[in-house]
């Protein structure tokens, strides 16, 4: 129904940042691309800005987490191009460790409280982000929850496990 | 606790004082937290604290299998679970690539339709309260509690309904549903007609509300709002209309949108939305009425549970019946975003599957966390008794703002 296709926007994209983007696929008809830090900000920008696309719709920022990656912490953005109706899916993996990335908040006010909610459960540190707190745990919480590393219940709980459902 | 939002005058000059607003004012209706910076009446800047209520459903559902997230959602928006039960379904749905029959899809749309309704009863009634008019609320109040009966004859429970199934709906709809849905038809709109007439041009109110905390369009689309509030400003981004779920394409309705987007233009735009949901129902239940009235769910036997007398003698009923609810069901590797139009706006939900018994990672847009953002920015230089009744109006649910 829309009236630009995932490949128009590929190209647009490709022209400009080249081989700096991994396109992931197109899951449920939603194009994914993967991109560095580095750009991040230009390419978010560049779809905003775009006088074809107009990506100008910041619909969520959260992140993931993939322990057992060698780049765990994905910040993930969904950006809607409310005249052409068409959704985008923007991922940037990171290593343990350096978990950062700048801000979007320079391209949307309504960035702020989406980063300080993924900061909030995954520690991702946006830089340049103008207040950077936690938003829904409490201030002098040292963990960042929704890591996978931190179990929902008692760890040494056992009638839970897998292996009882003969995975 | 160095974060912790306090304004520190030292200057024995000033005149400002520190106001807390909540974090269980009577007139928030919610718990939430504000931390006004106050010149006499007026707001000089303020902080807000949310996260009262977090109950962290996005990593509970990380263990859970899949229908048993359903009564989380309804912990989301209390005021209308069915559309974000609807809203949780359909992403699992897409996701198994399930496709309903058009008779579930119309059952659907009557269930959110009574839901957007309830919420903005509750909104609008709630609004008049804030203003001084009580008088209008307990009008509407009333068909509040109508749409909790029908709600009781589908799913039994009334306010945190769990309805509905992944597939359709755990039961068919009886006759005391339609009777009720039609009675409410009849009823409401009266009633709606004698609450627009006490409130679109009465001088107070109008006085109370007309100009107060208008919002641009582009700086509502640059804080990422949705929902009426957004309409209300003049931009028709309807999810319904724009990218129509559960057969919203085969109804004829509006998107009602505002111009100037304050508090006055808010409260036309949900009561033109209840007219607009009546004559959804109502074309939904012509629709219902051509189709195959014992269809209630789809024909998917692997996640969708069997009838419990099935279940004891049918072997086969038996196996789905074990395998669905100790999650040995197979359930694709993939991400979908998927998105319903919840009664502040766009409710998203992100799921990301390794075909595991449980969600990978489920994030929920919610859309009371998004439009609430802007609440303090925009109280700066309002007065007091303002800012109340524009957070009236954003209709900020404290159960989705902090999931």
């Amino acid at each position: 129904m829309s009236a630009i296709t995932n490949e128009t926007i590929l190209n647009a994209i490709n022209a400009k940042f080249g081989d700096t983007i991994i396109v992931e696929g197109e899951p449920y008809g939603l194009l994914t691309i993967e991109t560095g830090r580095e750009q991040v900000i230009d390419l978010l920008g560049f779809l905003k800005g775009h006088a074809v696309l107009k990506f100008g719709f910041l619909t969520d920022i959260t992140a993931i987490h993939y322990p057992e990656r060698e780049k765990p912490v994905g910040v993930i953005y969904h950006l809607h191009s409310l005249q052409n109706n068409v959704r985008i899916r923007v991922k940037v993996f990171m290593a343990d460790g350096d978990v950062h990335i700048p801000s979007a908040t320079v391209l949307w006010d309504g960035a702020n409280w989406m980063e300080r909610e993924t900061y909030d459960f995954f520690g991702v540190d946006f830089t340049g982000h103008p207040d950077l707190r936690r938003i829904l745990n409490v201030d002098d919480m040292t963990v960042f929850p929704m890591r996978r590393e931190y179990p929902l219940e008692d760890p040494n709980r056992v009638d839970k496990k897998d292996y009882f459902f003969g995975r | 606790m160095e974060n912790h939002p306090v304004f520190i005058d030292n200057d024995p000059q000033s005149e400002l004082s520190t106001l807390n607003l909540g974090p269980t004012h009577p007139a928030t209706h919610g718990v939430f937290q504000n931390v006004l910076q106050m010149d006499g009446e007026r707001i000089v800047s303020g902080v807000s604290t949310i996260g009262y209520i977090h109950r962290a459903f996005e990593k509970i559902a990380e263990h859970r299998p899949f229908y048993q997230i359903t009564p989380l959602t309804d912990r989301l928006n209390y005021c209308s679970s069915p559309i974000n039960n609807m809203g949780w379904h359909m992403t699992v749905e897409k996701l198994l690539n399930i496709q309903l029959p058009k008779r579930v899809d119309y059952l659907r749309i009557v269930v959110m339709e009574l839901a957007r309704i309830a919420d903005h009863i509750v909104c609008n009634g709630v609004l008049g309260v804030d203003t001084g008019a009580f008088t209008g609320f307990l009008y509407m109040m009333e068909f509040r509690e109508a749409i909790y009966e029908i709600y009781e004859e589908i799913c039994g429970s009334r306010l945190t309904t769990n309805v509905g199934r992944i597939g359709g709906f755990e039961r068919n709809f009886n006759d005391i549903f339609f009777r009720k849905v039609n009675k409410f038809l009849v009823d409401f709109p009266v009633a709606l007609k004698e609450f627009e007439n006490l409130f679109n041009r009465n001088r107070i109110f109008i006085d109370r509300t007309k100009g107060v905390a208008p919002v641009d369009p582009d700086v509502a689309l640059g804080y990422s709002w949705t929902g009426p509030i957004l309409r209300a400003t003049g931009v028709d981004y309807d999810v319904r209309a724009m990218n129509p779920y559960s057969s919203y394409q085969d109804l004829d309705f509006e998107v009602p949108v505002g111009t100037r987007g304050d508090v006055y233009d808010r409260f036309l735009v949900r009561n033109e939305e209840m007219k607009q949901s009546m004559r959804m129902i109502d074309q939904c239940l012509k629709l219902i009425a051509k189709e195959d009235s014992t269809i209630f769910h789809a024909d998917v036997p692997a996640y969708y549970l069997p009838p419990k007398e099935e279940v004891y003698n049918n072997m086969e009923a038996l196996i789905y019946h074990f395998k669905i609810v100790m999650g040995e069901v197979d359930t694709p590797v993939g991400e979908v975003y998927h998105s319903v139009e919840g009664a502040n706006g766009e409710l998203g939900f992100y799921l990301v599957n390794d075909g595991g018994r449980s969600p990978y990672r489920l994030h929920f847009r919610r859309p009371s966390f998004i439009n609430y953002q802007m609440y303090a920015p925009m109280s700066r230089g309002m007065l007091l008794s303002d800012a109340i009744i524009n957070m009236s109006s954003l209709n900020i649910i404290a159960g989705e703002l902090d999931a």
